[in-house]
């Protein structure tokens, strides 16, 4: 076990690339779980009546506490004068901060209506940080549909954070960048604690006093591949990247694991007496998951930047074989490890366009296809097997302890298919 | 710019892809970025659909606002007729691409496709999911009904179910069967279940049955102007409007076949000594007006209910709503902000609430019980079992619906007789709902400064059942106030209960 040698894998596999109409979520859907993960925060979306309803839609449930995040709704007359809206957009903005006292960190949040109407929301975060402030830290990102596709929100929100960041000392540190459950969060720290990796820094932090520092002996890595623009902003402020596999599955843990022990200089030793009972553990889960998984075929449709890391899981890990890897957005520098990791035979595609991705998907008819929402029944009643792609992001699926659970959400529909019967009862 | 958490209705376009969605042959090309495609699952989830919605999204990005966005609707419009070749083309702006003012509705007929192209005008910051709907149906129906002679038969048609429409599917096979015995025969269901074709076929109905008028009206009266079709005025929700609407349909037909009652249970389920206990018990009505009128005469006449909050989240119906609350001397809220409404019902304190999905919450959070009574739907709105809510059946599974949520005759009895029993008291809730009541996650409004509780007139209060503690709270307080009484005691709660006392 080590590191991937950096190999061919599919580095070299030419990609697909696609445009048309996407069948993906904006941006703004990330708020669903950053507005739980952050817990002094608020996310005030600038938009339509579309942005809200799209937020109540999207978890396919309404979230009935008092959810931290709400919609700024766009009408007529903020339209017609800029000037107006802005005076709106603060009015709004006192009202709530007063209802809320408990807000630290009031993310406004761009959307289509408000980027095509050129409603400077960067402008309106500084005047109302320094109307609000030093109690309420008032950040601008963009979670707009024209410039991101679903978790790419978590992306803009990181990486509009990562500049307010305090200034780190001059011991090394290390950062862990990516809404993770708060008990994966904890597993990993744990882990890290136990190779003698302590005072680890989480972006995004659970509130505004326990956001990282970061500096030139920061080191960082990432929990999820969907965090280009984040990987940018933390070099931008001197942090140097670990490149690693994305931690799913045991390998892809043990791998992750290691990128980092080795920067801090753990020995082998060590790392292995840690990580031994742990990867054993996750290893007898996947196989007890193996028999509905192994030799079958699956086909991703682009959703949550995931696809290509899961693929590798699957592959490597359950004995699958991946038919095509669509994803909306293919950042090489993040991915390479995985993509080294990945045996070449399928198809990479980046970007979209639905109906002849479909016409793809009902040719191949993959064992277990995964898509979206908007996908899933229609495919159902075609007689394709499918997993709904949210899921995956709004389970805890990183880490070892999740690898049995990640390996069951692909295997529970193949299960299922099986054991449904509807023929006469003989 | 409005604060908003959770809304009652989505925008306008996701009114017209429920049109379009309902609609066979018909394909629907929306100006929109990506994202957008979210109104996708509300279809495919929400409702368990097995086709997608037939609808193509342009899907334009950030890059192509500097260059060509009406290109990318011609070549869409383009690719979409193409790809499914249907038999007629709706084409609209999502509430972005409204801004970007490309005309797409233009644009399309400019690709003279061999089809009909409707173009629908929907003004996203002004307009809402409704209009969206009798929006889209209106422009669908003038660009494609065709003057012809009434069907030899007296037949007609039912105007206004959609896809996601709540009971729509089985709203329609009711009204069908009632008219049916009636002697009218079936001319077209539109929007839903029909085609360009069908459309075409509307006026060959003697009259027109407007089942849903917050999504049938436009049509319908449209219908009556250009074609002379008149158009039925009762919503057969209920018993007493069920055969209100029968009476209304011999009237206009002069048809006597008579729908048999054998199967309608309501009014002997409400009059059986069994449902005495629902006698005056507080509701608070809120959802689209057409739903909230016609619970309303079922609460008050076949339930024998007392209507204590009445109002409706759709502006456009308003005044009907006005005209019925002030009839019942209350004042009728009219709001689309659920934080109202939730203000409202704290302040009411009624002992049901029929509503929709977000009262249904509201109630979890107030500790009051609710039965869903209009959209917006949720995938509880589907059940897999016919479940109508017009006619004589449906009339059956409101009876049941209303009744389900609430505690039952001796069981509320045996609550306030035993209420300290360690088991079987009121934290334990309604015996058939798993053991557990609901529980108000919301601390009771703060007390005036000058008046409060006394220890034991509090533990007394915690022995009033759950469903009417609220309210026995309240009365006391007010009483207390009015009194000028600053200490309240076992005694004043016991004034209070006789002072307010039927």
């Amino acid at each position: 076990m080590s590191a991937a040698a950096p190999g061919p894998g599919c580095t070299r596999t030419p990609v697909l690339r696609e445009r048309g109409q996407h069948e993906v979520f904006c941006g703004l859907t990330s708020i669903i779980w950053l507005h739980r993960k952050m817990q002094d925060a608020f996310f005030l979306v600038v938009g339509s009546r579309t942005c809200a309803h799209l937020l109540q839609s999207a978890a396919g449930v309404m979230i009935f506490a008092e959810p931290r995040f709400g919609t700024a709704i766009l009408e007529e007359s903020d339209l017609a004068g800029l000037t107006d809206s802005h005076d709106a957009l603060d009015a709004e903005v006192a009202r709530l901060l007063a209802r809320r006292p408990d807000i630290r960190q009031l993310f406004l949040v761009g959307s289509c209506p408000s980027e095509v109407i050129k409603l400077d929301l960067a402008r309106a975060a500084e005047r109302l940080s320094a109307l609000h402030g030093p109690h309420v830290q008032v950040i601008n990102y963009s979670g707009s549909g024209i410039e991101t596709t679903f978790t790419q929100g978590e992306d803009t929100c990181l990486a509009a954070l990562a500049p307010t960041l305090p200034e780190a000392g001059d011991t090394p540190g290390l950062v862990i960048a990516g809404a993770l459950p708060d008990v994966v969060e904890d597993q990993m720290l744990r882990l890290l604690s136990d190779l003698g990796i302590e005072d680890v820094g989480l972006l995004p932090g659970r509130t505004r006093d326990n956001r990282p520092p970061l500096g030139p002996n920061t080191r960082f890595a990432l929990t999820q591949p969907f965090l280009g623009e984040t990987h940018g902003a933390l070099i931008r402020r001197g942090a140097q990247p670990i490149a690693a596999p994305m931690p799913f599955g045991a390998d892809g843990t043990t791998e992750w694991l290691w990128a980092i022990a080795r920067e801090f200089g753990v020995p082998r030793d060590r790392f292995e007496a840690v990580t031994d009972a742990p990867r054993k553990r996750a290893e007898r889960a996947i196989a007890a998951r193996a028999d509905d998984l192994a030799g079958r075929s699956v086909f991703f449709f682009p959703d949550s930047q995931l696809e290509l890391p899961l693929a590798r899981f699957l592959t490597r890990e359950c004995g699958m074989r991946a038919v095509e890897i669509g994803t909306p957005y293919l950042h090489r520098a993040i991915l390479a490890p995985d993509l080294a990791a990945l045996a070449p035979g399928p198809r990479l595609a980046e970007g979209q366009d639905v109906e002849r991705q479909l016409d793809r998907a009902r040719a191949a008819r993959a064992d277990l296809t995964v898509c979206g929402l908007g996908l899933a029944n229609p495919l159902e009643a075609e007689g394709l097997v499918t997993k709904w792609a949210i899921e995956l992001v709004f389970t805890p699926v990183h880490f070892y302890e999740q690898a049995g659970d990640l390996a069951e959400l692909f295997a529970r529909p193949l299960r299922r298919k099986v054991r449904l019967r509807f023929e006469a009862a003989s | 710019m409005k604060l908003s958490v959770w809304t009652y209705e989505g925008p306008p376009h996701v009114g017209a892809m429920r049109v379009a969605t309902g609609m066979g042959g018909l394909h629907f090309l929306l100006h929109a970025p990506q994202g957008d495609t979210y109104a996708d699952l509300l279809f495919t989830m929400i409702e368990r659909r097995d086709h997608r919605p037939p609808v193509t999204y342009t899907t334009f990005q950030a890059r192509d606002l500097g260059a060509d966005t009406a290109d990318l609707v011609r070549q869409s419009a383009r690719a979409a007729y193409e790809r499914f070749r249907p038999d007629a083309m709706l084409i609209a702006a999502s509430c972005t691409a409204e801004l970007l003012q490309d005309d797409p509705g233009g644009l399309a007929r400019a690709l003279d496709l061999p089809v009909p192209v409707i173009a629908l005008d929907l003004p996203s910051y002004q307009r809402k999911e409704n209009f969206g709907v009798d929006e889209a149906f209106l422009q669908i129906t003038r660009a494609l009904a065709q003057p012809q002679a009434r069907s030899e038969p007296v037949t007609c048609n039912l105007l206004g179910p959609t896809a996601l429409g709540f009971r729509h599917r089985d709203d329609i096979e009711e009204v069908t069967g009632l008219l049916s015995e009636i002697g009218v025969a079936m001319n077209v269901v539109a929007p839903m279940g029909a085609t360009p074709a069908d459309i075409a076929r509307l006026p060959a109905a003697h009259f027109n049955v407007l089942m849903y008028p917050e999504t049938g009206e436009s049509t319908a009266r449209w219908l009556e102007r250009t074609h002379g079709q008149p158009y039925t005025k009762t919503v057969p929700i209920g018993v007493g409007a069920t055969r209100a609407f029968i009476a209304e349909v011999q009237e206009l037909t002069g048809l006597r076949g008579a729908p048999g009652e054998k199967r309608l249970r309501l009014p002997w389920w409400s009059a059986s000594v069994d449902s005495t206990y629902l006698t005056g018990k507080r509701v608070f009505l809120f959802g689209d007006a057409t739903h909230v009128a016609t619970s309303a005469r079922i609460a008050r006449d076949e339930m024998g209910f007392e209507i204590c909050g009445i109002g409706c989240y759709n502006r456009e119906f308003a005044r009907p709503i006005r005209a019925l609350a002030r009839e019942m001397g209350l004042t009728a809220l009219i709001t689309d902000d659920y934080l109202d409404v939730e203000a409202a019902i704290a302040e009411a304190q009624p002992e049901l609430i029929l509503g929709t999905q977000m009262e249904r919450h509201i109630g979890k959070s107030l500790g009051i019980p609710c039965a869903v009574i209009s959209a917006p739907t949720h995938v509880q709105d589907f059940p897999a079992r016919y479940a109508p809510q017009m006619g004589f059946e449906g009339a059956n599974v409101i009876f049941d619906t209303w009744v389900h949520p609430l505690v039952m005759g001796l069981e509320e009895h045996l609550l306030a007789m035993f209420r300290e029993d360690f088991e079987f008291n009121d934290a334990a809730g309604p015996s058939h709902h798993g053991g557990t009541a609901p529980q108000p996650a919301v601390a009771p409004a703060p007390l005036p400064d000058n008046v409060i509780w006394l220890a034991d007139a509090e533990q007394e209060l915690r022995k009033v059942p759950f469903f009417v503690r609220g309210k026995a709270r309240r009365n006391t307080e007010a009483f207390a106030l009015e009194k000028g009484v600053s200490e309240i005691t076992i005694d004043t709660l016991y004034e209070a209960k006789a002072h307010y006392a039927r």
